[in-house]
């Protein structure tokens, strides 16, 4: 059909004569430059410098560092990530952190899951209370419980183990998880739940097969979260553990008491806690805005 | 109140679209008449909703020109225009009172506040909402929303121009019947020139003083409701309006005749001479179709009959190509049965395009 | 949605209901525990009532670092809200650029806040941070250390360079949600920059702007880390807000009472303002307007 109508105007200009007809024209509507997008880009200019300043540190020597202030390094070195990589007892922080957040991200999402379901489809005795009350956990200063939480944990002789990290996490990451869910699980229609009983689905099977899916991306965003809230605490994750499951992060203030500052191994070790960061965000990069408003836009 | 221009207009979103020849609109030249009542009449993507937008300045054009009478506005803001758009799904200021938005696009353009009241007060009584006036928009129905969102349009009575982008989608029916006639009440009353985008027939025909009804991105014919039904100058005009639509069959022309399937026809002499194209159809609005005993006519096999009250529509096949006619409700049909075409309700179509009628 | 009444849903909570009762209801009942007791140390504790409440209260102590807190939330407030509107209605709706400013913005949100408060301590200082070489190139006498208004700039600037993004991604969501058709129609009414603004998305804006206030209100009344590997809480008391003050008188003094009952006292601040935000939030949240547009 589309070449009948094609034939009504044979003489039609070409299409070439569009192409720089819509440059030119959206050249006088909107200008040579969007100085709108100053905003954002300073902002991020913002954001990297400090960024940039530690990265750059860390491939520098710690003469240079206290030398003369340089913007890039003169003798880049790798030293300093050297005595990272090859000290069991620097690298093993990275180990530790990386097992008690995956180890916290997993029980964090597999009890928060069938809560929200609970709180996104049932009405119960005292539900809006015990959501209120999963809330304030979220709320509350990890400083409250950082004594107790040591008490506690040597009572049950988990100090200083993974586990005993990735339980404290909980704390907040439960609560928020629960949350995350319960927002995205209230946007599947209760229609689909309904469906899926008629034609003959047990409870489990419709939960991992249908509904799970239908959720992914909520799952995605509550694994984001809990991974990102236990990965930059330290207060917790420094109390409970003492050598074995110690984080990186507290290792780090090893170098201040050492002989001298050793600015370059310091400022190596911070840009390396930066990355996981980093490849987790890209991966959710789609979900992000909607994550971090919890699923509530 | 001005004349509206559209000079070889052209529309592709993006260069690399126009680069790929996919143009939104391919090429639309036409006018429309100060204080006259259109209705962009088509399929969804046929480049209605996007012709609305050039003409309120929210989109420009690749190519050509807009003129209000002999203004160029081509690359004006909507609100320099001066130009009342209503869109598809109701547009509402939450935060306001019903009053409120109506007011806004008064207040905006600085009117004195002793006009802006009475102008309001007239408009919510037209769309009903007096009662409301005080309520925030938030709360009401997708209706009464859609209501405010035609005030807000019709409440500027200086306009250039109010356009509508299918505005009574979300409306239960047996409202729309009565926003129709009130819109149509107000054109009467201050001749705005009108323009009224649907893909709906019924609405165009009885919103319309004309319809221009669009095909793939360009006007295939502008015309009043009755030129349309009598004289589509195009074959898509005939599918589309009427129900069901023309009967439209390849034939090919053989000295003042016209062969469909085998079955040869003799044309009135104003036909039998025109021109043939790369395809070559006949066009005959079932209305125009009546059945004949056997031996009298042209043999067709009846498929179906459809009684809807005052008619039939009988279905049936002529050689490979579907023919309906439309009959009164007590005429019987046989079991055989010719058809027959009123000559002079024939059209000729070369390439789609009307080239001959009788 | 229409829930249905079923008491059994009690199992699908019983999991974070164990977990959360060992992670949160035990140690807070240590907490209370030791708040109505006092010991001389050698794990002898005996009853000491309501003293520990009365002297926490009274304490010009508790109250500078109350009012430390609060006038830090304020201004972290009044720079971040704003400038993460700005930002978020300054940034592209759509296009290549839109995952990259939103990965960029994020990233100071997953670095671990010992680092963001080490970043900042070498970023800030005269001799080797870019920062504080630049400032006092500029001839300004500048050192975090041992001026007070210094630290705050400095522990203000770095919490704005921390979370901002928070509130630019909470806003972007709200503002992505806006159908396009609203735009046109506020350009037909010839409404103003400010008028879009004013009328159109800060309205669509507001759920999630509450959000992003009261989760910075909360955040920033907890924060601890940071400032203390920038200033220690220094120079003097003058950056020792809540969290610091509280871990300085549990580990630093080990007075375990006083610190018991000012953790109960700091936690039921909280979750008073929890319980205005959840109020809050479920009230929003049934007054959503409907909007027919392609939200």
């Amino acid at each position: 059909m589309s070449d009948q109508a094609t034939t009504a105007h044979p003489s039609l200009p070409g299409a070439a004569h569009s192409e720089s007809a819509i440059a030119a024209r959206s050249r006088m509507k909107t200008g040579h430059f969007k100085w709108k997008a100053l905003i954002p880009a300073l902002y991020i200019v913002f954001l990297l410098l400090p960024i940039y300043w530690l990265v750059n540190m860390s491939f520098k020597t710690n003469q240079e560092i206290l030398g003369t202030l340089t913007l890039w390094p003169q003798n880049p070195t790798l030293r300093n990530y050297e005595v990272i990589f090859t000290d069991p007892s620097w690298y093993m922080g990275y180990v530790n952190s990386i097992i008690y957040v995956l180890m916290n991200m997993v029980i964090s999402v597999a009890v928060a899951l069938p809560a929200a379901y609970a709180f996104s489809r049932y009405r119960f005795l005292g539900d809006k209370h015990l959501f209120f009350w999963l809330l304030t956990n979220r709320m509350a200063p990890p400083a409250v419980f950082a004594l107790p939480f040591f008490q506690l944990y040597s009572a049950f002789g988990l100090i200083d183990t993974h586990i005993a990290v990735a339980l404290a996490h909980c704390l907040f990451n439960v609560p928020l998880a629960v949350w995350i869910l319960e927002g995205f699980m209230s946007g599947v229609p209760k229609e689909i739940d309904e469906t899926a009983y008629i034609d003959g689905y047990s409870f489990p099977k419709f939960f991992f097969k249908i509904f799970t899916p239908l959720i992914a991306s909520g799952i995605g965003v509550a694994a984001f979260f809990c991974f990102m809230f236990s990965w930059v605490e330290l207060l917790l994750a420094r109390t409970l553990t003492v050598t074995d499951a110690k984080p990186i992060s507290a290792i780090m203030t090893r170098t201040v008491s050492a002989s001298g500052m050793d600015w370059g191994v310091l400022a190596a070790a911070g840009a390396l806690t930066i990355i996981p960061g980093a490849i987790v965000i890209w991966f959710v990069r789609n979900y992000i805005a909607k994550g971090f408003a919890l699923g509530r836009v | 109140m001005a004349r509206i221009r559209l000079d070889h207009i052209r529309h592709a979103y993006s260069p690399e679209l126009a680069k790929a020849n996919n143009y939104a609109l391919r090429e639309v030249d036409t006018a429309f008449e100060d204080g006259g009542a259109y209705a962009l009449l088509g399929p969804s993507g046929c480049g209605k909703t996007t012709l609305l937008n050039i003409i309120s300045g929210l989109l420009t054009p690749s190519e050509g020109h807009v003129r209000f009478d002999d203004r160029d506005v081509t690359m004006l803001t909507p609100e320099a225009r001066n130009i009342a758009q209503v869109f598809q799904f109701p547009v509402i200021y939450d935060t306001m009172t019903v009053r409120e938005n109506l007011g806004f696009p008064l207040k905006n353009r600085k009117v004195p506040k002793a006009e802006i009241g009475p102008r309001v007060d007239d408009m919510l009584r037209r769309i009903g909402l007096a009662a409301k006036a005080d309520r925030k928009a938030r709360g009401l129905t997708a209706d009464e929303k859609q209501k405010i969102s035609l005030g807000r349009g019709l409440v500027r009575s200086d306009v250039n121009a109010i356009l509508f982008d299918e505005p009574l989608t979300v409306i239960d029916p047996h409202m729309k019947w009565q926003l129709r006639s009130e819109l149509k009440q107000l054109h009467r009353e201050f001749q705005m020139t009108m323009v009224y985008v649907t893909h709906d027939q019924t609405e165009a025909l009885t919103f319309a003083d004309k319809v221009v009804v669009m095909y793939a991105g360009e006007v295939v014919q502008i015309g009043t409701p009755e030129e349309l039904f009598e004289r589509p100058q195009h074959t898509f005009v005939g599918y589309f309006i009427g129900s069901p639509g023309m009967n439209v069959l390849p034939c090919k022309l053989d000295g003042g005749e016209a062969t469909i399937s085998g079955e040869r026809i003799k044309l009135p002499a104003a036909i039998g001479r025109a021109k043939s194209g790369k395809t070559t159809e006949l066009g005959i609005r079932p209305e125009f179709v009546s059945l004949v005993p056997r031996g009298q006519g042209i043999p067709v096999k009846v498929e179906k009959v459809e009684d809807i009250g005052s008619e039939k529509i009988v279905r049936a096949r002529l050689g490979e190509h579907r023919v309906s006619a439309i009959l009164h409700e007590d005429q019987s049909v046989p079991a055989d049965a010719d058809i027959a075409f009123a000559e002079e309700r024939l059209n000729l179509y070369a390439d789609s395009w009307l080239v001959a009628r009788a | 949605m229409e829930k249905t009444w079923n008491n059994k849903a009690w199992f699908f909570v019983l999991p974070v209901l164990l977990l959360v009762a060992f992670s949160a209801v035990i140690p807070l009942m240590t907490v209370v525990n030791y708040s109505v007791q006092d010991s001389f140390g050698n794990n002898q504790f005996f009853w000491y009532g309501a003293d520990w409440f009365r002297e926490v209260l009274t304490s010009e102590r508790f109250h500078d670092a109350l009012l430390r807190n609060l006038l830090f939330s304020a201004i972290i407030l009044a720079i971040e809200v704003p400038l993460g509107i700005l930002v978020a209605l300054a940034m592209p709706k759509k296009g290549i650029w839109v995952p990259v400013c939103l990965v960029l913005m994020a990233l100071p949100l997953l670095i671990p806040w010992n680092v963001v408060g080490t970043i900042w301590q070498v970023f800030a200082r005269t001799d080797i941070g870019l920062l504080g070489y630049t400032v006092d190139a500029l001839g300004i006498d500048y050192n975090y250390v041992r001026n007070v208004l210094d630290a705050w700039v400095t522990v203000v600037v770095m919490d704005v360079w921390h979370w901002t993004s928070l509130v630019v991604l909470l806003c972007y969501a709200g503002l992505v949600s806006i159908p396009d058709a609203y735009y046109q129609a506020a350009k037909i009414d010839g409404a103003s920059r400010w008028a879009v603004f004013r009328y159109i998305q800060l309205p669509k804006m507001g759920r999630v702007l509450l959000i992003a206030v009261l989760l910075r209100f909360m955040d920033s009344f907890m924060i601890y880390t940071e400032p203390f590997v920038v200033t220690g809480g220094g120079p003097g008391n003058s950056t020792t807000f809540l969290s610091i003050d509280l871990v300085k008188l549990a580990i630093g003094q080990f007075n375990i009472g006083e610190a018991a009952a000012m953790s109960l006292i700091y936690f039921l601040i909280i979750l008073l303002l929890s319980w205005i935000f959840y109020t809050v939030m479920t009230n929003a949240g049934n007054d959503k307007p409907m909007t027919g547009g392609a939200e």
